[in-house]
């Protein structure tokens, strides 16, 4: 059989085998799995068969959850089915997987194994995940490469369907399923031969069929539960042999011979690591290093470890083993040790009880964890470990990789240590996502995986920011398999696409000398020296570096292709990297653009084509001058004003030296200050908004929709103005009530994102030259340093007293400060402006609840955060607890604060006679519906609390503790339409029944935007999305016309850009209703292939055309006799499908499936006009049987 | 009476033409139009520049926030082709080919330097009985000479006529120094046809917004006096067979168009507004016309009203304009 070669990433690789050994996936997304789902929906979508030649059914769900329960469904039906699943999915999942193994159904269920959250959520790798489902009675079967993970999806499932007993099949997320790496791939007949027919045959004959009726999923008692219990035991008793069997089978058909319990090493190693996993891989080129330095070292890799085989285990440990370490990527808070610890412990005494193995005494044995959230493992790390068994008393309960100066768990090792081959080229690429270097960098490690003999490896790291991300590419090629599971700490070869990341980051830190540095240079050879920032220039000379630059910038927009400078900096790697000669590199790399952009029209390719052609005159070596350092210092990473906690804990993370913090310097709890996204200038903005006062008409919409709150408005007395810099601009103010005032606008050109959003909503045009507005964009770099003299001015003006706002005016509203600042959202976000919008409105009381995804990464991802506090020091306080949980999470919220409000209404009533009666009346009676109102009722509470003060009884203790709840508390729930549509729907409804004062706010985007695209029942008739790549051909959901059957709950559909006064009357009207509300707010998104500047246009279009029908129902307007349902917006003016062709989710249908695309925009023609039709049926019509008012 | 005419070597059964519009998008219009006596149909343009513009766009969003963010690294998925050429279109030949028995002259509608040849060839193949070449600029370079534009005008028709075999009419605009010059020059360039004149959409000003808006205005009937000087001038003179658009609503301006050369009149505005229907009221009544006006044919009145053949030469050319506006300011 002829090898066949790929260089794929782990989740390509998993799937490739999945897709074609199954018949039903049904999948649901989460990170770092859902590309094993996108996969596998691609291949259905384009026909590709399995190996039974039938197009497998990919079917997403509304949670894992439902995607457990399918996959359990269609099992007991008979068909070869399998999920994808990481972390919380497969949380959810557990119930499904223990009915599933109790019926002893044999399936694989393929895990991106990913940390659980905990004090925190992270959507990178470890074992916590797969740990959690340890009870379930599934088997356990560990990947630790990308080829592992590709071989064992085909040797689990084989075992799975032989044994009868279902497997998990987990690799670590992001290591192995975003590595790509060049592997051998498992030829079909191989799959066919593992498994033949008569195991499908097997499993159909046990399943549900009228035709053979059976009954399952009995209810049982106490009398044989037990008993029956225990009868599955020799399936579980013979399952190791059987997979044992599989891989024997399977190193006969390809060669690769794997084992239960693998070992490595020489026979007479007497320290032995015991590991399972990728970091497997780093251990494994450890032990071949250390042993080839005269150490006796071997690595002990655990690939099946449920059912765990006890004796196998110990009949693998070479005779001569004295010392064992244990390595768990988990932590079990609480347990005896970690589970593979206590398992190998359990497997050591009980073996040596029954005399299996070579072993003739207990070793030492010890336990430690490792690589927590994809925290590097290695080979220094590896090493240390190592050490630490030599010695006389190895510590035990270890942790390797940080520094615990709390408790001291750590284990010291030499982080200069490195086994890194000179034979491997070990490139490091920083890049900005926008630029194209990761896709770049792919396309390089395909082109030497496929032309060379060459083995290949990529690993990527990402921002946790979306606007204006910074992404490190991480490159190995060599003449042998590679191993090393980690980031590169010994770069060869470094290239910096942005200019401006050496003043931000020590990219040199990590190359070794001799290397050589390319860097992405406006400045030509000749001038860059003076350029570079000193202690960059200091690294060149230390480390003796060759160094390149090319105006990338230049070339790209020579060849009209913006800033994607992607394809120039591919050209300039290979051609001084040597990695292939220069001609064989460029006819390579044309043959991948050919094949990455041939179907995107020739247009494109061509254009790549003359990038490659131009990037090699225009890349220059340059000659390091005799001068030597004169470059600037680094900049400080925040201002020495900064909070202590932000000087020693925000600014290493910033700065990429989040891995040097102590665990002492952590908080223990998950809880963080609010107010740090202001020490983190980012300055991304290549332009920023520039006010001309002489044109502004004060209207206050560039600041409502600024979704950075980067533009913001004042209103001052003009005395504070004295001082003001010579260039801050000001000009009367308009408005009546604050008729002598000033009003000032001013921008945060630091924090700015240059998204163009306030240009593009900016009503008001210069009347000499109708191309300009009252704001209008300008370079950043030359007005930086003036702007940021402005600001600062601009800041340390007060804020107006809220009570003199007018909140139901955009244009005063607007003068209310922001209380959720410079997000990590995207540039020109359609969430996040709303998310402001409720910071400025009820932030200074505000709890909310925020379901997982886009918002709560742009709210909660470090290192630094949006949510900030007023001058007095109050401000929203938010947590996210998971996806699917967030009403009810919010709900709790609201039960909490009720209920100590309560309380601290009944301590008043009772401290009645010492508070005096007027001051509790005022306090029980308060109705708190403005900010006068709020404001007089903080007065009182502090009078309260004075009065306390005085008062040595528990119960006034107890009231000072719970005084502050006599303030109203505004409870929010805010999340995006995959938790409120699918997920979190059940919790929803619950909460939108319950009658509580919990205000909801649905970021409705659509589609799931956070894990890239997914259908939601949000997207609407028509739109392309993963899982809906011909168009989703159902209708969005109605989830405001379902509220509002409760006739109890407030709902309003609000889109800012296409009416900014109705969506500030919904946010008020529905914060103020004494029950549930529901704001479903149209989000335009990256994820609809949109132009973000003109994001606003987008939802006016959605409006004009009748797709978005803006309305209100409020039930407090049945009391005055009137139609609860107002609509607000007017009937369509704009054909659906004008609406439509301005986004490509949809107008890439007619460019795919023309006729479906016709067939689907028609319907969606005729839904919109029902729509009005029922919407408009509904607000005329007199529900009540009194007298209707229309709405 | 016979209504036949010939056009770019094709005998058609009256000088009733429609041209591109919106309407040839539907084929049950086109097959209305047979219906309502039209000899032949022009279909809509298939716009180059546009099917250009949607490509990169469609690379910018399918690329745009890609590889930058752990958990999004894509945001759609990729079908396993996009149909971004003019398939679409060349579909479009053949089903209306399909549908009617009339000729099918296709359009190509583009900006100056453009694969004109290979979308020339596609419409070829997929069936078109012509080609109308619609060549669309707007040339804004102060440095672009006329002679350079004329040039690029007439590489242009020379590629296309070495790439396909169907006859080739170039639709014109009347922005030429000497519009009899170029039309000499396509002629020797080897045009089939030419059509004149292509009406360039007029921008705008939304006076609320103080925006530039596109704005798109139906043909006048006093439209045709351009196209009907220059028929008129031009007939008799060039080889390449003349059709007359823009203005024709009625039969009257198809019998002036016809008297001054034309050899088929295109009808747009007038079916817009009207309805297709329209088509065959004019088409009764140019045959009651030139019945009750006792002509022959078609063929007999086509020309005889050019410049060549007219009582007065002269009243076509420039001095008359004078004569005309001084007349105007008199009425007033």
């Amino acid at each position: 059989m002829n090898k066949m070669h790929a260089t794929i990433e782990g989740n390509e690789a998993v799937a490739y085998v999945a897709h074609r050994t199954n018949e039903v996936i049904a999948i649901y997304p989460i990170t770092p799995s859902s590309g094993m789902g996108e996969w596998a929906d691609e291949w259905s979508a384009k026909g590709q068969r399995n190996i039974w030649n039938t197009i497998p059914l990919v079917v997403e769900m509304q949670s894992e959850g439902g995607a457990a329960a399918a996959c359990h469904g269609a099992l007991q039906t008979g068909a070869l089915t399998t999920t994808f699943t990481a972390s919380q999915g497969l949380l959810l999942m557990i119930p499904n997987m223990y009915k599933i193994a109790g019926e002893l159904t044999g399936t694989v269920f393929h895990v991106a194994a990913r940390t659980l959250a905990t004090h925190a959520l992270s959507i990178f790798g470890d074992h916590s995940d797969v740990m959690a489902v340890r009870a379930t009675g599934w088997g356990l079967v560990s990947s630790g490469s990308v080829q592992e993970a590709h071989d064992f999806a085909l040797i689990s499932q084989v075992a799975a369907l032989r044994s009868r007993i279902p497997f998990v099949h987990f690799f670590e997320g992001f290591r192995i399923t975003h590595e790509v790496a060049k592997i051998e791939l498992i030829d079909e007949e191989v799959m066919r031969a593992m498994i033949p027919y008569e195991l499908v045959e097997q499993q159909r004959a046990r399943a549900m069929t009228p035709d053979r009726p059976v009954l399952r999923g009995t209810a049982q008692n106490p009398d044989h539960f037990f008993q029956m219990r225990e009868t599955i035991n020799p399936f579980y008793d013979r399952c190791c042999d059987l997979f044992q069997d599989a891989m024997d089978q399977f190193a006969g058909l390809t060669g690769r011979q794997y084992q239960l319990f693998q070992y490595h090493g020489p026979q007479d190693a007497e320290r032995i690591v015991v590991m399972m996993g990728s970091g497997a891989q780093a251990a494994h080129e450890t032990v071949d290093y250390l042993n080839a330095h005269g150490e006796k070292v071997g690595l002990l890799k655990v690939r099946v470890y449920r059912p765990f085989d006890g004796k196998r285990f110990i009949e693998s440990l070479p005779a001569s083993t004295r010392a064992i370490a244990v390595l768990d990527r988990t932590k079990e808070p609480g347990a005896g040790g970690e589970p593979l610890y206590l398992d190998v412990v359990h497997a050591l005494y009980e073996g040596l009880a029954s005399g299996h193995g070579s072993l003739d005494s207990f070793p030492v044995v010890v336990g430690g964890r490792y690589g927590l959230s994809s925290k590097d493992f290695t080979a220094a790390m590896a090493k240390g470990v190592y050490d630490n068994l030599a010695l006389d008393r190895p510590k035990n309960h270890f942790t390797i990789g940080i520094n615990d100066d709390l408790t001291h768990t750590s284990l010291a090792y030499d982080k200069e240590f490195s086994v890194e081959s000179e034979q491997v080229v070990r490139a490091l690429f920083y890049g900005l996502g926008a630029d194209g270097t990761v896709g770049a960098n792919k396309n390089s490690i395909k082109i030497i995986g496929k032309d060379t003999d060459s083995y290949a490896q990529g690993y990527f790291v990402y921002d946790s920011r979306k606007a204006g991300a910074v992404t490190v590419s991480h490159l190995r090629f060599g003449p042998d398999p590679i191993r090393s599971s980690y980031l590169i700490n010994k770069a060869n070869f470094i290239a910096c696409h942005q200019w401006s990341f050496l003043e931000r980051y020590d990219l040199l830190r990590d190359i070794v000398s001799g290397g050589t540095f390319l860097i992405n240079s406006v400045y030509g050879p000749d001038e860059v020296w003076d350029h570079l920032p000193a202690k960059v220039q200091q690294a060149i000379i230390r480390k003796k570096l060759k160094l390149f630059v090319i105006d990338a910038y230049e070339v790209a927009k020579q060849m009209g292709m913006g800033s994607r400078i992607n394809t120039v900096m591919q050209t300039c790697f290979f051609a001084i990297s040597g990695v292939l000669p220069k001609e064989e590199a460029i006819a390579a790399i044309k043959r991948e653009i050919e094949k990455t952009y041939g179907k995107k029209g020739e247009q494109i390719v061509q254009m790549n084509f003359r990038a490659v052609d131009e990037s090699l005159s225009h890349l220059h070596e340059v000659t390091i001058p005799e001068a030597g350092v004169s470059g600037p210092p680094f900049p400080p990473i925040v201002p020495d004003h900064a909070p202590e906690f932000v000087k020693k804990v925000i600014a290493p993370i910033i700065s990429g030296d989040g891995e040097d913090l102590s665990t002492s310097m952590l908080p223990c709890d998950g809880t963080f200050p609010t107010g740090t996204a202001q020490w983190e200038k980012r300055n991304i903005a290549l332009e920023i908004p520039v006010w001309d006062p002489q044109v502004c008409i004060q209207c206050g919409k560039c600041s409502m929709v600024c979704p950075h709150a980067t533009i913001r408005m004042k209103v001052v007395e003009p005395g504070l103005l004295e001082d003001a810099p010579e260039t801050f601009k000001f000009m009367e103010c308009k408005t009546k009530d604050w008729k002598g005032m000033k009003f000032c606008l001013q921008v945060a050109p630091e924090d700015c994102t240059g998204c163009g959003l306030c240009v593009e909503m900016c009503p008001a045009k210069n009347k000499a030259h109708a191309g300009l507005k009252a704001i209008n964009m300008a370079e950043q770099m030359p007005i930086r340093e003036q702007e940021r003299r402005n600001w600062e001015f601009f800041l340390k003006l007060p804020d107006l007293d809220r009570r003199q706002i007018k909140v139901t005016s955009v244009r005063t509203q607007q003068v209310q400060r922001p209380l959720f600042e410079f997000s990590g959202s995207c540039a020109g976000c359609g969430e996040t402006p709303y998310y402001k919008l409720l910071s400025q409105l009820f932030g200074d009381r505000a709890v909310i609840a925020n379901a997982t995804g886009c918002s709560s990464i742009y709210c909660g991802n470090l290192p630094t955060t949006p949510f900030t506090k007023d001058h007095n020091g109050r401000g929203p306080t938010w947590s996210n607890s998971l996806f699917e949980d967030n009403a009810e999470f919010g709900m709790g919220f609201r039960l909490s604060i009720d209920k100590q409000k309560e309380f601290a209404m009944e301590l008043v009533a009772r401290l009645a006679p010492q508070l005096g009666d007027e001051l509790v009346g005022g306090l029980l009676t308060a109705t708190q519906k403005t900010e006068a109102d709020i404001y007089e009722q903080r007065m009182r509470v502090a009078a309260l609390k004075e009065k306390l003060d005085g008062i040595e009884t528990p119960e006034a203790r107890q009231l000072l503790d719970l005084a502050d709840m006599l303030v109203k508390k505004s409870v929010w729930v805010v999340g995006g339409d995959g938790w409120a549509y699918d997920i979190g729907f059940g919790g929803l409804d619950h909460v939108l029944a319950s009658g509580r004062n919990v205000n909801m706010l649905v970021l409705d985007t659509e589609v799931y935007s956070n894990t890239g695209g997914q259908m939601s029942k949000a997207t609407p008739l028509g739109a392309v999305a993963k899982f809906a790549a011909g168009g989703k051909p159902a209708p969005k959901k109605d989830l405001g016309l379902i509220a509002m059957t409760y006739n109890t709950v407030y709902v309003a559909r609000v889109a800012m850009g296409a009416k900014d006064e109705q969506t500030l009357k919904a946010f008020i009207e529905a914060e103020a209703y004494d029950g549930p509300s529901l704001i479903i707010a149209y989000c335009h998104c990256i994820a609809h292939g949109i132009t973000m500047r003109t994001g606003m246009k987008n939802q006016e279009a959605a409006v004009d055309s009748g797709q978005w029908i803006l309305y209100r129902f409020n039930p407090d307007l049945v009391k005055e006799g009137k139609n609860p349902l107002q609509i607000d917006s007017r009937a369509a003016k704009i054909p659906v499908e004008e609406y439509l062709k301005m986004e490509n989710r949809f107008r890439m249908l007619t460019k795919s499936r023309p006729e479906e695309a016709r067939r689907l925009f028609a319907k969606a023609q005729l839904l919109a006009e029902r729509n009005w039709r029922i919407y408009n049926h509904l607000a005329s019509f007199d529900p009540e049987g009194t007298k209707t008012t229309e709405g | 009476m016979d209504l036949t005419t010939t056009y770019l070597g094709m005998t058609l059964s009256n000088p009733l033409v429609p041209s591109a519009s919106p309407l040839t998008k539907e084929i049950d219009h086109i097959r209305q139009m047979e219906d309502a006596g039209a000899a032949a149909v022009v279909l809509h343009s298939l716009f180059v520049e546009q099917l250009q513009q949607e490509e990169l766009e469609l690379h910018y969003h399918l690329t745009e926030g890609t590889e930058s963010f752990a958990e999004a690294l894509s945001y759609f998925p990729e079908p396993p082709e996009f149909k971004l050429g003019p398939e679409e279109y060349l579909e479009h030949i053949q089903k209306a080919k399909a549908a009617v028995q009339m000729p099918v002259i296709a359009s190509l509608n583009g900006p100056m330097a453009d694969n004109w040849p290979n979308y020339a060839s596609e419409m070829e193949e997929a069936g078109a009985d012509a080609l109308e070449l619609n060549i669309y600029a707007i040339p804004t370079d102060l440095d672009l000479s006329g002679r350079e534009v004329e040039q690029s005008y007439l590489d242009i028709v020379t590629e296309v006529k070495q790439a396909i075999a169907i006859p080739v009419t170039v639709k014109l605009n009347p922005f030429f120094s000497n519009l009899a010059n170029i039309a000499k020059q396509l002629d020797d360039a080897g045009a089939d046809g030419l059509v004149l004149f292509n009406r360039f959409y007029q921008p705008d000003i939304d006076l609320q917004a103080l925006e530039v808006v596109p704005s798109v205005l139906l043909s006048t009937p006093q439209a045709m006096r351009l196209p009907l000087r220059w028929i008129a001038i031009l007939a008799g003179k060039v080889k390449a067979d003349l059709a007359a658009t823009s203005g024709i609503w009625s039969v009257e301006d198809v019998l002036k168009m016809l008297m001054v050369g034309a050899k088929v009149t295109h009808l747009c505005s007038a079916l817009l507004k009207n309805g297709i229907s329209h088509l065959a009221s004019v088409k009764k009544e140019l045959f009651e016309w030139l019945e009750r006006h006792e002509y022959e044919s078609v063929n007999q009145m086509q020309g005889s009203m050019s410049q060549a053949r007219c009582p007065d030469p002269s009243a076509y050319e420039r001095a008359q304009y004078m004569r005309a506006l001084s007349s105007y300011a008199h009425r007033r």
